[in-house]
């Protein structure tokens, strides 16, 4: 009786681990990197529209498009977008560099993604602000990336 | 040798943004997979990817092991002038692949 109820409460343990640990920790890391990415600038949440599917069934290739709002002239452009994720073992996903020439701020991948999350997409314009947009990804078949 | 297939239009107009596509045939190995052996197979990701168009950066990407495998991008850039398309890409073990393609533009 003992030995069960001990091996009860580890696999209690067991179950609350993967789940309580990574979201919160992984939450303070994106906002770490994001800091890191715009030197401690404000980032303000807009111009940055994400396209993907509500609900992706496959979390090992998921559609995603990327645009922002700018009419990528020489004085007014975008320079870069950076994907992160807040579930994904790695949450520095890409981060892309465009430039006047690019005539239209908008950039389309495939990403893989550890489960339903959301999304966060910075991007830097060439007069060094920041803007943001995130999407919440739904998905059913986790791309496993580790071992939680 | 990596295996890359791109995409852009044959001709465009002058100062038109077009759409450049391109697929790259790599794992994107993660690193937080095991073989058959219980061996942990080392992360081995396309990391950075330059597209240059007539000499000049057009685009550039960054990536890691949250890019699936076989890695798509899709991006636009104004046509300029005739000329050619440069892709190349490194991986993580220092495997190089580059591509080519050239544009015709009308004004």
């Amino acid at each position: 009786m003992r030995a069960r109820r001990h091996f009860l409460s580890v696999l209690a343990g067991l179950a609350a681990l993967p789940l309580a640990r990574p979201v919160r920790a992984q939450a303070e890391i994106v906002a770490e990197l994001v800091q890191k990415l715009t030197g401690g600038k404000p980032v303000t949440a807009g111009r940055v529209t994400i396209d993907t599917p509500r609900l992706a069934d496959n979390g090992h290739s998921v559609p995603f498009r990327v645009s922002v709002d700018s009419p990528m002239t020489a004085v007014e452009h975008v320079r870069s977008i950076t994907l992160l994720s807040d579930r994904n073992p790695r949450p520095l996903m890409a981060t892309f560099r465009l430039g006047p020439k690019s005539g239209r701020a908008v950039v389309v991948t495939r990403l893989r993604l550890n489960g339903s999350q959301r999304v966060l997409a910075v991007a830097q314009l060439s007069d060094g602000s920041f803007w943001s947009g995130s999407a919440e990804v739904e998905v059913t078949e986790s791309a496993c990336l580790d071992m939680s | 040798m990596a295996l890359a297939r791109v995409q852009l239009p044959a001709r465009a107009k002058r100062g038109e943004a077009i759409e450049v596509r391109i697929a790259i045939q790599h794992p994107m190995e993660t690193g937080f997979r095991f073989d058959l052996m219980g061996k942990a197979i080392p992360k081995n990701v396309i990391h950075s990817l330059r597209v240059r168009y007539n000499g000049a950066e057009v685009f550039a990407a960054e990536m890691g092991s949250g890019v699936a495998a076989n890695p798509y991008l899709q991006f636009y850039t104004v046509a300029e002038a005739s000329g050619e398309f440069v892709f190349e890409w490194v991986d993580d073990d220092g495997n190089r692949g580059s591509e080519r393609a050239s544009i015709t533009v009308v004004p």
